[in-house]
């Protein structure tokens, strides 16, 4: 045997300490939810982790109401430095309990433990850490003096992040004085139940975080819900839509973070070992479960042959297998679903005539799982160049100028995030100047920052989060002088309520 | 033909016959750039490897067996010599299984009483023995005259010694002077072949805490490699800072690169700094991550390094028993 097949290095379970069964989290306690329970399972070996309440309408009602209390009875009239002091605590929590965080993280989605342990909770705790700050700050937010908070928030996230898509939503929520009623995927509710213990660790008032767990059905009732305030959704461009269109004209705000399909350029005077990194961190990064995944590589055509060469050989080194060994550079595919929705576009790839290449991998038994793969001779007609595959699967296509770099790059329904690979500053400034997406990397991809926005062009979505401009998709300006002595903090539906939302869609 | 001269072969495609100032400039300016930051992301990603139990026996030994264990003070004493022969050759007193290291490396004028130390010993690591390197070309500075850097070497070779660590003269690389650092690497190489026709290998230091950015490093490697050099050798160990992780990555990619382009393949040695096992299983991760687990053998890479030693004698102690001694259970030299 040799060194590179290292011993294994699996991270101990015992940190958990998991129960058999978990309830809603509403008004500051676990409850019982009245629609059933279903059951979150490992995707690595398809063992069952724990029973998991499945909310229903009554459920979704009772955690709206508390959520409603909590923001006009207490949290909307905490100085902001007095929320500050909360968020600080659940940062501070989320750090001592980093490890418990990141080894639930990695069993319940897959991924792998030096991610989650790395990536995915250390950037949790900076997000609470930041908006903490915020929130005496919030005079400074752009709106003006003394905005105030929009009232109940509905956060629907998905299963790729889950802990940190979370924080992306509360941090912001409250820190802008707003109390929250959180879905988290049906595949993936674990760490936000644990979240929910954090919250009752930090002491902080019942009814301003509620977790609901559930499928889509419960979402959808959290998103319709009339004393809802304000949607924010993470997740398809097909549900995206769908909640868009409910919303339509009923004052509710809504923020979307929808699908991407990024095109990551690499010019011919790239850092060529580092753009091969890039490449291997934009699409294989958490197996591909990422929005915004460099999954379109755009090479420029003098270097294509070396870059592929260069690239197979990097991917014959990466390690697929157990998420919790630390050794693990790929996961296990979330759910049966997605692995199937992986399977059905790559042989559609095949059929349309690119050329498939697999890295030669061990696939375990159990589980869902899917070797990296890269399609060469791809043509932007394609469905794989088109379509977001949401998967570990990268599509390589050619240009021969920087215009034709950027056509290609541009000419998608998506616009979440976008990369360039060049030594050249000048060049690297002009093209990223003239792509029509939210997030554009240079000589580097997928690093995530509170202080930086985030969020899409076209399809992928409107409003931002992150940064100052996250905190303006959970605030609208101070009232008007003769109403703001009547009843501070109080929401109550109106036209101006959608402004900050409509300023976003306007960008 | 020998990869020696495929490897020649290439590097007079890659140049011509005329390495001058202008061809070397055009080929060594041509090489890709190399990102500062993506590159030590990727060598603090390596870094975060865990390398537990088997895997971690394993490399505690190899560790071992890739030690240049040096000395090179103004104060060595051929008694000094004679300790650290008898360390290399059985490094853990209390454990005979303990593998030798690969090679003692010390000042030229010490090679006969490293040479007289090891006696019987005294061979290819390869085979099992521990060779003798000695430092040349008025090391660390290299501020000589070319005639007296070749006398040095071949004073050196004379002696017995098996490996030339030959430093560049980083002033001439630094103001753009090319050919002659590619001159003077070539004729110190010229200078390593014995009068039986066999030559002493040659290491070449880059001095890489002198040169300043990684692009010079990449291209310094690049340099020392089409002259010739058998080995690419980070530091002299007299200057701060010496090896680190991300320059070796860098280096193990040049030679990468080149094994890719002419077949043959070129030794990386970091030397100064490394102190821990626990760095040097990263070193250990990286070479076999970049270039490839053939790397981990004496002929293609070494640790220079001398207090590296003992504390891989305490974590092989360690595993072995399941508990930590302490310094005064391995000896000083």
């Amino acid at each position: 045997m040799g060194f590179l097949e290292y011993a294994p290095a699996p991270e101990s379970r015992d940190i958990l300490s998991l129960k058999d069964a978990y309830g809603l989290f509403i008004d500051g306690e676990f409850v019982d939810g009245t629609g059933g329970s279903f059951t979150t399972i490992s995707p690595a070996d398809e063992s069952p982790i724990a029973e998991i309440a499945l909310a229903a309408d009554a459920d979704v009602d009772a955690a709206v109401a508390a959520a409603r209390r909590a923001h006009t009875r207490v949290w909307s009239r905490l100085s902001g430095r007095d929320r500050g002091k909360y968020l600080f605590r659940i940062a501070r929590l989320v750090q001592e309990r980093a490890r418990e965080l990141a080894v639930a993280e990695s069993l319940d989605n897959g991924k792998p433990i030096k991610e989650s342990r790395d990536v995915d909770v250390p950037l949790v705790a900076a997000w609470f850490f930041y908006y903490a700050g915020w929130a005496d700050k919030l005079d400074y937010a752009g709106l003006g003096a003394g905005p105030r908070s929009l009232g109940v928030a509905g956060q629907v996230i998905p299963w790729n992040f889950p802990l940190l898509m979370l924080a992306w939503k509360i941090a912001p929520a409250l820190a802008a004085g707003n109390t929250v009623v959180l879905k988290p995927a049906e595949t993936t509710p674990l760490t936000a139940l644990i979240f929910a213990e954090i919250v009752q660790q930090a002491d902080l008032p019942a009814g301003v975080v509620n977790i609901v767990t559930g499928a889509g059905a419960t979402g959808a009732a959290l998103v319709r819900h009339p004393d809802v305030d304000k949607v924010a959704f993470t997740g398809s461009t097909a549900v995206g839509r769908e909640i868009a269109r409910t919303l339509a004209g009923t004052g509710t705000s809504l923020t979307l973070e929808l699908g991407g399909k990024a095109a990551n350029i690499v010019f011919d005077d790239a850092p060529i070992d580092q753009a091969i990194e890039g490449i291997v961190n934009g699409i294989f990064f958490n197996q591909g479960h990422v929005c915004c995944a460099g999954s379109r590589l755009l090479v420029q055509e003098s270097i294509h042959d070396e870059v592929i060469d260069r690239l197979k050989q990097r991917l014959s080194t990466l390690r697929l297998g157990d998420p919790l060994d630390k050794n693990t550079d790929i996961g296990a595919i979330n759910s049966a679903e997605q692995l199937e929705r992986i399977r059905e576009l790559t042989a559609v790839g095949e059929q349309e005539g690119a050329e498939r290449w697999t890295a030669d991998c061990e696939i375990p038994d159990k589980g869902f799982w899917f070797a990296p793969t890269v399609f060469t001779g791809v043509e932007a007609s394609h469905r794989i160049a088109r379509e977001e595959v949401f998967g570990p699967v990268l599509s390589v296509l050619t240009f021969r100028t920087p215009a034709e770099a950027i056509a290609k790059a541009n000419n998608t329904p998506y616009g979440l995030s976008a990369g360039i690979w060049s030594d050249k500053g000048s060049r690297i400034l002009a093209v990223a100047d003239k792509l029509r997406a939210g997030v554009v990397w240079a000589n580097t991809f997928n690093r995530f920052d509170p202080a930086s926005p985030f969020g899409g062009y076209k399809e992928s979505g409107y409003g931002r989060e992150g940064g100052r401009h996250g905190l303006s998709a959970y605030l609208k300006p101070a009232a008007p002088a003769t109403a703001r002595s009547v009843e501070p903090g109080r929401s109550k539906r109106g036209k101006s309520e959608t402004a900050s939302a409509g300023k976003e869609v306007a960008r | 033909m020998t990869t020696r001269e495929l490897s020649r072969r290439t590097a007079v495609d890659v140049l011509g016959d005329a390495a001058d100032d202008t061809t070397l400039r055009r080929f060594l300016h041509g090489l890709p750039g190399v990102d500062a930051v993506g590159l030590e992301q990727r060598s603090a990603a390596l870094g975060t490897r865990s390398i537990k139990t088997t895997s971690k026996a394993w490399a505690l030994d190899r560790i071992i067996g890739l030690i240049d264990l040096t000395t090179l003070e103004g104060a060595d004493t051929p008694g000094k010599v004679r300790s650290l022969v008898a360390k290399g050759a059985h490094p853990d007193a209390t454990d005979p299984t303990c593998p030798p290291v690969a090679a003692v490396c010390v000042y030229g004028d010490m090679v006969p009483y490293a040479i007289d130390a090891l006696g019987d010993r005294h061979g290819d690591p390869d085979d099992g023995g521990i060779s003798v390197a000695a430092v040349a070309t008025a090391f660390p500075s290299g501020r000589a005259s070319l005639a007296v850097k070749l006398a040095d070497t071949r004073d050196a070779v004379a002696a017995g010694a098996d490996n030339i660590d030959m430093v560049i003269d980083r002033g001439a690389f630094l103001s753009g002077r090319y050919s002659q650092v590619f001159d003077e690497i070539v004729q110190v190489k010229e200078a390593c072949r014995r009068d039986d026709g066999s030559s002493a290998s040659l290491k070449v230091i880059l001095e890489t805490g002198e040169l300043n950015t990684y692009d010079n490093v990449k291209r310094a490697s690049w340099l020392a490699i089409l002259a010739g050099a058998d080995f690419i050798k980070t530091s002299t160990g007299k200057v701060s800072p010496a090896a680190t992780l991300p320059v070796t990555l860098l280096m193990l990619e040049v030679v990468r690169d080149w094994h890719r382009l002419s077949g043959h393949r070129v030794g990386v040695k970091p030397a100064g700094g490394i102190r821990s096992s626990k760095d040097a299983v990263k070193y250990l991760v990286t070479v076999a991550e970049t270039a490839g687990e053939e790397w981990l053998q004496p002929h293609l890479f070494r640790f220079g390094a001398s207090s590296l030693l003992n504390d891989v004698l305490l974590q092989r102690q360690k595993v072995a028993t399941g508990r930590y001694s302490g310094p005064d259970y391995v000896t000083l030299d």
